[in-house]
């Protein structure tokens, strides 16, 4: 089954067409990257598909759902980290998370696990707003977590971490392939070569290709990904 | 409801980690209370003025500190509306409804606690305590409501800039003037003094002090006009909250 199946998916905000017809498919239990340029529609296609943001056209199918009628219907298993740290900050660490759990009707056992699964257990009694930016980070991923989403997006989970950091989310984010569908936006080509199942390049908010990163090297005929990214982001031809 | 609650159980938690609002709404309304009271000790006794006598002051100032609560209100729903943290739970199964009860519920019993502070500090300046005063914070709670539904009007519709100005000067002041909290309304002429009526504090302020002399049978006539304001206003929170919180 697939997770999600947009059809000519589209937002206009004014005379600007951020997202344009985007036809995609994302199979159940999949990691899939949206890689772009900035302003290449990523943020608003994962917002729309998050409930967040309205399609101008077009709809999608999201866990079997219509994304226009069906919205509260796809909400319980759906988890967001957008790409600004969303905690509540003068909560704790454990706060949070049974903030989270409590809305969601989640089992309180799921607040304990993501402690320890996500190496939270040493900061669990300090407030969101006073750790650092990468445990703020991972707090956000293990709230978008607690509710035991079917569909997570991650929304440029990485921006602004140092590499060891990065390092520790990629481990997280692996250990959900195969049991979460993942829908993943990121900047960095490293990062995306080495989570994704397949990836989708948009530019200029149309979807452009997609395919594993292997193939994507093969069809811009190059040695690394990063340069494969380049010339099909950027319309270059090998 | 249990999104509710916990949602409420968060916003508790925000607005008591943050005691420099809690102490202002609670230390402002005493100060002005042993002010007024100061300036009625000193007015000559040959004057025969009482409009500052504690027995009238005490529920005035109570019903106008509650206007500190539409304040935290519009602030904490401003600034959690500007913050990715919004967008989570914008994205979670709750609904404009769960929204609004959980940022109403906790600011009702810090409403309570100033009203308790308030009338502690008027019995220490010679209220006499009876259950009176009970039933008072009682009567209190449609208002409570009302400041409340404002704080969250304004914290829907406005940015955490402007609801400082609006909810911190504005409010207060509106309430101050057209509650005749602690002068009477008559001095400002019959149509001021109807406009006032029309409006929830001055029948709240009246409620109060019928409810602290005793006379039990003036608060209905009184209250009603502002619980139809609390039900009115909440409903618009409602409302406003759903369709901006709704997809754009």
């Amino acid at each position: 089954m697939n997770a999600i199946e947009t059809k000519q998916l589209t937002k206009c905000f004014g005379a600007l067409t951020a997202v344009d017809a985007l036809d995609l498919t994302v199979r159940e239990g999949e990691l899939f990257s949206l890689l772009g340029v900035n302003g290449a529609g990523k943020t608003t296609t994962i917002k729309m598909l998050s409930g967040l943001l309205k399609p101008t056209e077009g709809t999608a199918l999201v866990l079997g759902h219509d994304l226009l009628t069906e919205l509260n219907a796809i909400k319980p298993y759906v988890g967001v980290s957008p790409q600004e740290t969303a905690v509540a900050p003068n909560l704790t660490v454990r706060e949070n998370l049974e903030l989270i759990a409590g809305i969601y009707g989640s089992d309180r056992s799921r607040v304990q696990r993501m402690l320890d699964e996500l190496g939270l257990q040493k900061a669990e009694k300090i407030k969101a707003k006073r750790l650092s930016g990468g445990w703020q980070r991972r707090l956000s991923i293990a709230m978008a977590l607690v509710s035991d989403p079917k569909l997570l997006f991650l929304d440029e989970p990485t921006l602004g971490l140092d590499v060891l950091a990065r390092r520790e989310l990629w481990k997280v984010i692996e250990g959900l392939k195969g049991k979460v569908t993942v829908i993943l936006t990121t900047h960095y080509m490293e990062e995306a070569e080495q989570l994704s199942d397949r990836v989708g390049v948009m530019n200029g908010g149309s979807l452009k290709l997609t395919g594993t990163p292997k193939e994507l090297m093969e069809t811009a005929g190059t040695e690394s990904f990063e340069e494969a990214f380049v010339r099909l982001a950027g319309g270059e031809t090998a | 409801m249990k999104r509710t609650f916990c949602f409420a159980k968060r916003n508790l938690k925000e607005m008591v980690r943050d005691p420099i609002s809690v102490g202002f709404g609670i230390v402002l309304p005493i100060t002005l209370l042993v002010l007024l009271t100061i300036i009625n000790s000193n007015i000559p006794k040959e004057a025969q003025e009482n409009m500052f006598a504690i027995r009238l002051l005490a529920p005035g100032i109570g019903v106008f500190g509650l206007s500190f609560i539409a304040l935290f209100a519009a602030l904490l729903l401003a600034k959690d509306r500007g913050s990715s943290f919004m967008l989570r739970l914008y994205t979670s199964p709750m609904t404009g409804g769960n929204f609004i009860l959980g940022y109403t519920l906790p600011l009702l019993p810090m409403g309570v606690v100033q009203l308790v502070f308030c009338f502690a500090a008027a019995i220490a300046l010679g209220l006499p305590f009876s259950a009176n005063l009970l039933v008072c914070i009682l009567v209190c709670l449609p208002i409570m409501v009302v400041d409340i539904a404002i704080g969250l009007i304004c914290g829907t519709c406005l940015n955490e800039k402007a609801v400082g100005g609006l909810c911190g000067a504005l409010l207060t002041n509106v309430t101050a003037w057209l509650s005749g909290c602690w002068f009477s309304l008559d001095l400002l002429g019959d149509g001021f003094r109807k406009f006032a009526y029309m409006l929830p504090f001055a029948n709240a302020v009246d409620a109060a002090h019928a409810a602290v002399d005793g006379s039990y049978a003036d608060i209905p006539g009184k209250l009603w006009v502002v619980c139809v304001w609390a039900v009115g206003l909440m409903a618009l929170a409602v409302v406003l909250f759903t369709h901006k919180k709704k997809l754009k």
